[in-house]
């Protein structure tokens, strides 16, 4: 019953369903249990957190990034999936906290940089990083260097995600890494950022820990910042 | 019904229904003075009898008839005309049915090249940066029958590719005006399972070919239920001359009930008039006495309106493939065949450019994606040819059957309905209500059913390089592996055992 219900989660991360009104791909799935309906129940089963968590939720998101490397799924399978894994995570939040697991995988705060409104590559990693179950606080477009570090503070962030699309407004990067340090809380907080004018070079030169040449470079690099 | 092939949703059409009246009232007046000069007896007996004026004339070693045609001897042939024709194929899954009243496209290689292009990556060191970097280079050689084998089998595996024209010609030591036919004919149904269609060298071959055809179906009446081999002849020569020994061999397929195109290739600005109207008026009236001979020979005989007009290069004379003009000519056969209702024989995707690159691409996209609008039945020419249509490379096929996929998905209904208006409202809703407010979910079902094009899939990662060419290679060197889809055993022996002048290797 338990393993068939944790297999049935993943089976549902895997078809991109958040709920019972979603479609699956393979075939019409509409109306059966989708993630948050599966989560509710393995939990009233008793079943323990952690386990739907890694064996459930996380397993379905490792077999869509398999099924990635082999050019079988896309990014919007990705990101549909990452959506599934979301809704089950919005369900297993006031569990978590009583059980005493604060963040999975660690926090991140994530933002466009300030006088720049584009949001499709940040929106992407934001959504990226939760399917692979990170805490993420999305402060959205046009946030001012200030703003981020003070939620980053607030929070509780290990790390900051920046993002922007445009080389008239990448240079808020730097005040964002001039104000962290600033506040003495460079140590503390790592700093990733990524976007079409941005580059590796780029990051080196502002002294930020890391650059995401796409999602999935951005999710590695969380990992890595994050585990140090 | 074939499942080959790409329906084109609404065909464009350039010519307006008063403009193709004009077209079919400038051909019957160009039929009936100065008509036709026809080299061949037969033809003009035909002819005659059907209510033609002949009168005899001597072109230089020749016999000849200077023939006018009065159109009512035009337009009763053309009753018989079957619109639908099928080709067959030794797969009955490939089959091509065509139907002149229908919009479906098929398409197809063609033409026998002299050369194929062999792509051979090579090291270089920059002298600027000292590193080293991998450039295709390319060596032309001569056309055999190896090479025919080898575009016949990657032909089978090409999914864009609808039937197969031998597409490289033979000219190995040991193939002679005699043998040709057999072994091209042969060289092709043993490495495809798709339809065949060739012209015949040599009129006492066509027999041979029929025999060989009859054993792989299994007799006289399945070849002409299912025509494995069809038949192309250049029966004019352009400006409106009847060749007799194709002649010959356009009313010996027509007896024997077999499909056959007829194919006339007028150049515009030396054998053709180069403006639109004149090229236009003159090819059809070609196209036109072909399948007159033809249904004159045999009423109901399945016959295609095959016209492949080009224009001139004006400093050399040379064909030009790549160019608006071309696309104007081809587009208006296009129509003119529908309008009769006959099947159609079109040409597109032919580089003018000797090697596969960015001319060659330019030129091949653009006629791949006009041409085929009209919605002939078949496009010729279409896979690995460059340099006119001097040179095949396997290559360029590979990056041809991608063009081809991508203009096939360009004449796909749009899906605009009322019915859909709101399911459409709820999805921006939803997308709208939700965090990040992405379509992806939406993206992946229409992905999922194959509704998305899957994008370019010789696309390199190298910054400083076009490595296009290098991945093409790379594929066709993966497809080289896969064994060919041979005739069975049994049906080779027969062959063998029956049919004169195959080469053993071969076998």
């Amino acid at each position: 019953m338990e393993e068939n219900l944790i297999g049935r989660i993943a089976e549902n991360v895997l078809q991109g369903r958040r709920n019972r009104d979603d479609e699956g791909i393979e075939e019409d799935y509409t109306g059966e249990p989708g993630v948050a309906e599966l989560v509710k129940e393995a939990l009233k089963s008793g079943v323990p957190t952690d386990k739907i968590l890694l064996e459930g939720l996380s397993a379905g998101m490792e077999k869509v990034g398999q099924k990635y490397e082999t050019g079988e799924y896309f990014i919007p399978d990705m990101l549909t999936a990452a959506e599934a894994v979301e809704a089950g995570m919005a369900i297993m939040e006031p569990h978590l906290i009583k059980d005493g697991v604060k963040e999975v995988k660690g926090k991140v705060v994530m933002a466009t940089v300030e006088k720049d409104l584009h949001d499709i590559g940040k929106n992407l990693v934001s959504i990226m990083l939760k399917g692979a179950g990170f805490t993420v606080v999305d402060l959205g477009v046009d946030v001012p260097a200030d703003r981020i570090v003070e939620v980053a503070e607030e929070e509780g962030a290990g790390l900051i995600g920046l993002s922007a699309l445009l080389n008239t407004t990448m240079t808020g990067m730097g005040k964002v890494i001039a104000r962290l340090e600033q506040k003495e809380l460079r140590k503390k907080i790592k700093v990733m950022i990524g976007g079409a004018p941005t580059s590796e070079d780029y990051a080196r030169e502002i002294g930020a820990d890391a650059y995401g040449k796409d999602a999935f470079a951005a999710i590695r690099e969380a990992e890595a910042l994050l585990k140090k | 019904m074939s499942e080959r092939g790409v329906i084109v949703q609404k065909p464009y059409a350039r010519l307006s229904p008063e403009e193709i009246e004009t077209i079919d009232r400038a051909s019957m007046a160009i039929l009936k003075n100065p008509g036709i000069l026809c080299y061949h007896e037969e033809s003009v007996s035909l002819l005659e009898k059907a209510g033609a004026q002949a009168r005899a004339t001597r072109e230089g070693e020749h016999n000849a008839w200077w023939v006018s045609i009065p159109e009512n001897v035009i337009r009763e042939a053309l009753e018989s005309v079957p619109s639908r024709v099928v080709l067959g194929a030794r797969d009955p899954e490939n089959r091509v049915v065509l139907d002149a009243e229908g919009y479906r496209v098929h398409f197809g290689t063609g033409s026998e090249t002299n050369y194929w292009l062999e792509v051979k990556p090579e090291t270089f060191q920059s002298k600027v940066d000292s590193h080293e970097r991998v450039f295709p280079l390319m060596e032309k050689k001569r056309g055999n029958v190896e090479y025919l084998c080898r575009s016949a089998n990657l032909a089978e595996q090409l999914e864009n590719l609808d039937f197969f024209i031998r597409n490289v010609n033979v000219q190995d030591d040991d193939i002679t005006i005699d043998n040709k036919d057999v072994n091209v004919f042969f060289a092709s149904l043993d490495h495809i399972t798709k339809p065949v269609i060739g012209g015949i060298a040599e009129f006492e071959r066509l027999n041979d070919v029929v025999r060989m055809a009859e054993i792989i179906v299994g007799g006289k009446e399945e070849l002409v239920e299912n025509p494995v081999v069809s038949f192309i002849t250049s029966v004019i020569k352009s400006p409106l001359q009847v060749v007799a020994e194709t002649a010959e061999k356009l009313i010996a397929i027509a007896r024997l009930k077999l499909p056959v195109v007829i194919s006339t290739s007028p150049q515009g600005g030396s054998t053709a008039p180069i403006d639109d109207m004149g090229m236009v008026a003159q090819v059809n009236a070609e196209a036109l006495v072909g399948i007159t001979i033809n249904q004159l020979a045999n009423p109901g005989a399945p016959v295609i309106y095959g016209a492949v007009p080009v224009r001139a290069r004006m400093d050399d004379l040379n064909d030009m493939y790549g160019v608006p003009e071309f696309c104007h000519y081809n587009i208006a056969c296009a129509q003119m065949a529908r309008h009769y209702r006959v099947p159609c024989y079109s040409t597109a995707g032919v580089g003018d450019a000797r090697v596969p690159g960015i001319q060659a691409s330019v030129e091949k996209t653009f006629t791949h994606t006009v041409v085929p609008m009209a919605a002939p039945g078949l496009v010729h020419y279409s896979f690995g040819l460059l340099d006119k249509t001097q040179i095949f490379c396997p290559e360029q096929a590979l990056l041809d059957n991608q063009q081809i996929g991508m203009a096939k998905f360009l004449y796909r209904e749009s899906g605009i309905n009322d019915e859909r208006i709101e399911k459409t409202r709820v999805m921006v809703e939803e997308v709208m209500h939700s965090p990040y407010r992405m379509y992806a979910r939406y993206a992946r079902k229409m992905l999922r059913r194959g509704e998305i094009f899957p994008g370019f899939p010789f696309e390199g990662e190298s910054e400083d390089q076009d490595q296009t060419l290098l991945l093409a290679h790379e594929k066709f060197q993966e497809l080289e592996k896969n064994e060919p889809r041979h005739l069975p055993p049994e049906v080779r022996d027969k062959i063998f055992k029956e049919i004169p002048g195959l080469l053993p290797r071969l076998k």
